[in-house]
């Protein structure tokens, strides 16, 4: 590359940005121009984290976080695998805080959901968390009280290996993605409550009607409706770096980079991209996937994912990071030397939602039709030696996936369905939901570049349980925008009269249907899904689901871990208005000698309980 | 005076007692529930005690927060000749998602006469009964002119296509019957320039002389305000109204040597915390 004189000051002038922003940064959150050359391979077994408020610089503005050791993100948590851990909370804010470990499979009372699973750090006192996580990847951790989340306090987990990773790559970073905002979140959640359109700027007008007239004006609601907050409040940061801040990586022409991506906002959805450069997936919320090469992909909030890219050319890459609603943006850059600023593509125009987001898209009858071939399925999921001929069913006939439910069980499951609570609280139900699994997300249906969807996911390795779940569990995701009301099955958390149960040890498939216009990540703790998308008994198994507008979507979960576990939408402020609910792992007495949680919650209940 | 007792003792003075058991449900279900609790694993680990004002705190930080909001939909100046009047119309509120406390308050201004011409606040309890729709019940009391108060019913919402609808029927002391419908839409030119046409109409089932009302639709006033959103919670607007007073408040209004069928300018702001 020849020397650019205006490049060179562009870089000297980002430097001088990001020094404000990265002066008190992590090592691993700092910059090429900052020193950092790909991540320490740090580990360890003792971890020491203190909760405070403190003042950071975020795009060159002052602004105070509430976070830990003093950085947005919080430091890099790296041990490994099957490895016992300890680490103590110490808290010296002058309100309650928490840790969970999104994603990591620990007892429940190591959970760090207070009200769930412990009862809160309390200001000026200290908590000890000891496990050790069963698995490996690219995890993250963040508070669960209050609304700390959206001020700081979330930082991420590398579990390495116990044996050898069969990622190859030469470099790795981690990138956080967050939206920060300088107003108060309480202040935000209480505006959103007396006008939960009123950060939307990309409202109907009159040259632009669609919503006002017709099906969208007569059911008030809004196809321009695609995230509550917005770029109007939001400023988007990876590594808490602002586009003008400049995160920048290096790498080696010909070197395999592993960027692990993590999407720590409160609010918003990411569509992820390199313009130039492919991504190979490898691995999703943790768990390693077959590579699977793509341009973009839609990334929910606290999902991650984990791409390789082996860029051959000698120039600066831009990571974009662009909001669902496209009413913002944050850039990094991958370039072959630190400091290099990679140009910033323009934002795309806004989508906007159709009748299918509104669940009732009557073109996708097909696709209900379908659901009665699921059951004509004869290979069920737990014959192993079928199943690698349903792969390749699922390869060949691609318009499968778009079924509710392709590879079923061949037996009607006794359904729980939900007891759909209607209401103020519930504008709409869906009335003809359907399979979105191999859509990409809104607004990247027409990129002219490949997209990731969920039926492109396989798991690298056989799913640890393929039995036919013996029950199914209807969930909905219900709303009302005008009133900014979120919940499951129409009931806010606040006014549950019964926590979601599953029995130790039973395979139970919980369906998720979307009757609202938003997607939604849903999380259920200290369980991943198994998501039904034609993979066979190579399923991706997530932690967090994002279910489209109007969808209709399938998990298999193996109900292993005794305890109540939180389950919720990762919209933070949708989680804060009621759409969460509890989910009961209740012992099995039939089972409890071999199991070495229970052995664990014995010896605990009998020997360190207060 | 905190809000919550604000609540409270406008609640006593509603004497809605009865209307208010809905809100106790919950509580209810809650004790109800309490043998069993809603979910208890971790109390074996950390205490019963703790784990119970944990779980209350969760369940209420997470559906069960309340929020207030002011909005002072026209704080306007009209030239209505001479210094013109000033008016003013907001509505404040507090509550959750379903039960809500309404305090409503308009009136004008004389700037020519110095002296408050039309006055008139309203506390209301406002229960959510659709997606859309709320039933209001309370008092009216009117500060001029007299000292008359009203039983208020009422419902607002918002209507198919946007329209923002408040309407309400008036039952006075002296046992007239009067109602008042306003409704409004916003006509967005772009994210900051908004159009809003707005109607009110006022209806009395019968006469009431003292105060210049006649039986029938006595009034109404349609205009259209231009605002800019320099921010959505601060815009300030120009616009144009036409008051038309109909059939016996006309003929009052015209006998006290008042004008029945105005067109004024308008200058105002809206705004809202």
């Amino acid at each position: 590359m020849t020397f650019d004189r205006r490049r060179f000051l562009q870089t000297s002038l980002g430097s001088a940005a990001a020094i404000g922003a990265a002066g008190l940064l992590p090592a691993w959150a700092r910059p090429a121009s900052m020193g950092n050359m790909g991540l320490p391979a740090l580990s360890g077994t003792d971890f020491g984290l203190t909760v405070s408020k403190f003042p950071v610089r975020i795009n060159g503005r002052k602004t105070m976080a509430t976070g830990v050791n003093g950085t947005v993100p919080a430091p890099l948590i790296r041990f490994r695998e099957d490895t016992p851990i300890r680490l103590n909370v110490h808290n010296d804010l002058n309100v309650d805080t928490s840790i969970h470990w999104h994603g990591l499979l620990v007892p429940f009372h190591m959970d760090g959901v207070p009200g769930v699973s412990f009862p809160g750090i309390k200001p000026k006192s200290s908590f000890t968390y000891e496990f050790s996580a069963p698995q490996n990847g690219t995890y993250w951790y963040h508070s669960h009280s209050g609304l700390q989340e959206q001020v700081g306090h979330y930082g991420p987990i590398i579990i390495d290996p116990k044996g050898t990773d069969p990622v190859a790559y030469d470099r790795e970073y981690v990138l956080v993605l967050g939206d920060w905002t300088y107003t108060d979140p309480h202040h935000l959640f209480a505006r959103l409550k007396k006008n939960a359109e009123s950060l939307n700027f990309n409202q109907s007008t009159v040259s632009n009607p669609k919503g006002l007239t017709g099906m969208w004006g007569a059911m008030r609601m809004s196809p321009n409706d695609l995230a509550d907050v917005t770029g109007e409040t939001y400023t988007y940061v990876i590594n808490g770096h602002a586009t003008a801040d400049n995160f920048n990586m290096v790498f080696k022409p010909g070197e395999r980079v592993r960027l692990r991506i993590i999407n720590a906002a409160a609010m918003t959805l990411f569509n992820v991209r390199m313009p130039g450069l492919p991504m190979t997936v490898v691995q999703a919320d943790g768990l390693n996937v077959r590579p699977v090469e793509t341009d973009e992909f839609q990334m929910g909030v606290a999902e991650t994912y984990d791409v390789i890219v082996q860029p051959t050319e000698a120039k600066p890459f831009a990571f974009v990071a662009e909001s669902i609603d496209r009413s913002g943006q944050v850039v990094a850059t991958l370039g072959p030397r630190p400091g290099m600023r990679a140009a910033e593509p323009r934002i795309r125009a806004v989508p906007v939602l159709t009748m299918k987001d509104m669940g009732m898209d009557h073109s996708a009858m097909g696709g209900m039709s379908r659901m009665d071939h699921a059951g004509m399925d004869k290979a069920g999921p737990d014959t192993g030696a079928m199943s690698g001929a349903m792969d390749h069913a699922a390869m060949g006939h691609g318009d499968m996936t778009s079924g509710p439910d392709p590879f079923g069980p061949t037996v009607q499951l006794p359904r729980v369905e939900a007891d759909l609570t209607t209401g103020p609280g519930v504008v709409n139900v869906a009335a003809m939901p359907v399979s979105r699994l191999d859509e990409p997300g809104i607004g990247l249906d027409t990129v002219p570049h490949r997209t990731l969807t969920y039926a492109d996911l396989r798991s690298l390795d056989p799913n640890p349980d393929m039995r036919v779940p013996a029950r199914e569990v209807v969930v909905h995701l219900t709303s009302n925008m005008e009133r900014y009301m979120w919940s499951f099955d129409g009931v806010k958390f606040s006014e549950i009269t019964k926590p979601i149960t599953f029995m130790e040890g039973e395979r139970v498939r919980m369906t998720l249907v979307n009757d609202t216009m938003m997607p939604h990540p849903i999380h259920l703790h200290g369980m991943f899904f198994d998501l039904v998308n034609g993979g066979g008994n190579h399923r991706p198994r997530k932690h967090t689901v994002v279910v489209k507008p109007g969808e209709k979507l399938s998990t298999d979960i193996s109900a292993d871990h005794v305890g109540d576990w939180a389950f919720h939408c990762h919209l933070m402020y949708h989680m804060h208005a009621g759409m969460m609910q509890v989910v009961s792992v209740l012992p099995n007495p039939m089972m409890r000698r071999n199991d070495p949680v229970d052995a664990a919650m014995a010896r605990q209940s009998t020997e360190d309980a207060p | 005076m905190s809000v919550l007792s604000v609540r409270g003792v406008a609640f006593t003075i509603l004497g809605v007692s009865a209307l208010v058991a809905p809100l106790s449900a919950h509580a209810q279900n809650a004790d109800a529930a309490e043998p069993d609790k809603l979910w208890s694993m971790a109390d074996r680990y950390w205490g019963e005690a703790v784990m119970a004002e944990a779980r209350d705190d969760l369940l209420a930080e997470n559906g069960d927060m309340k929020t207030s909001m002011l909005m002072f939909d026209r704080l306007e100046w009209q030239d209505t000749g001479g210094d013109g009047t000033l008016l003013w119309d907001f509505q404040g509120w507090y509550g959750g998602d379903i039960n809500k406390l309404y305090i409503k308050s308009e009136g004008e201004v004389s700037l020519e006469d110095d002296e408050i011409e039309d006055a008139e606040v309203q506390a209301l309890w406002s229960r959510a009964v659709a997606p859309f729709w709320d039933v209001q019940a309370g008092i009216r009391y009117d500060l001029e002119p007299k000292g008359r108060t009203h039983a208020v019913l009422g419902i607002q919402g918002l209507a198919p296509y946007w329209f923002e609808v408040d309407t309400a029927a008036f039952l006075s002391t002296d046992g007239d019957l009067s109602a008042r419908i306003e409704a409004e839409y916003d006509l967005r030119f772009s994210q900051r320039l908004v159009l809003q046409p707005r109607i009110e109409a006022n209806l009395s089932a019968q006469d009431i002389r003292d105060i210049g009302v006649g039986a029938g639709l006595s009034s109404i006033e349609p205009g259209v305000r231009l605002r800019y959103e320099i921010r959505r919670t601060f815009a300030p607007y120009i616009g144009v109204e036409w008051q038309k007073q109909f059939g016996n408040t006309a003929d009052f209004t015209r006998a006290d040597g008042g004008d029945a069928d105005n067109i004024v300018g308008v200058i105002g702001l809206r705004t809202w915390f």
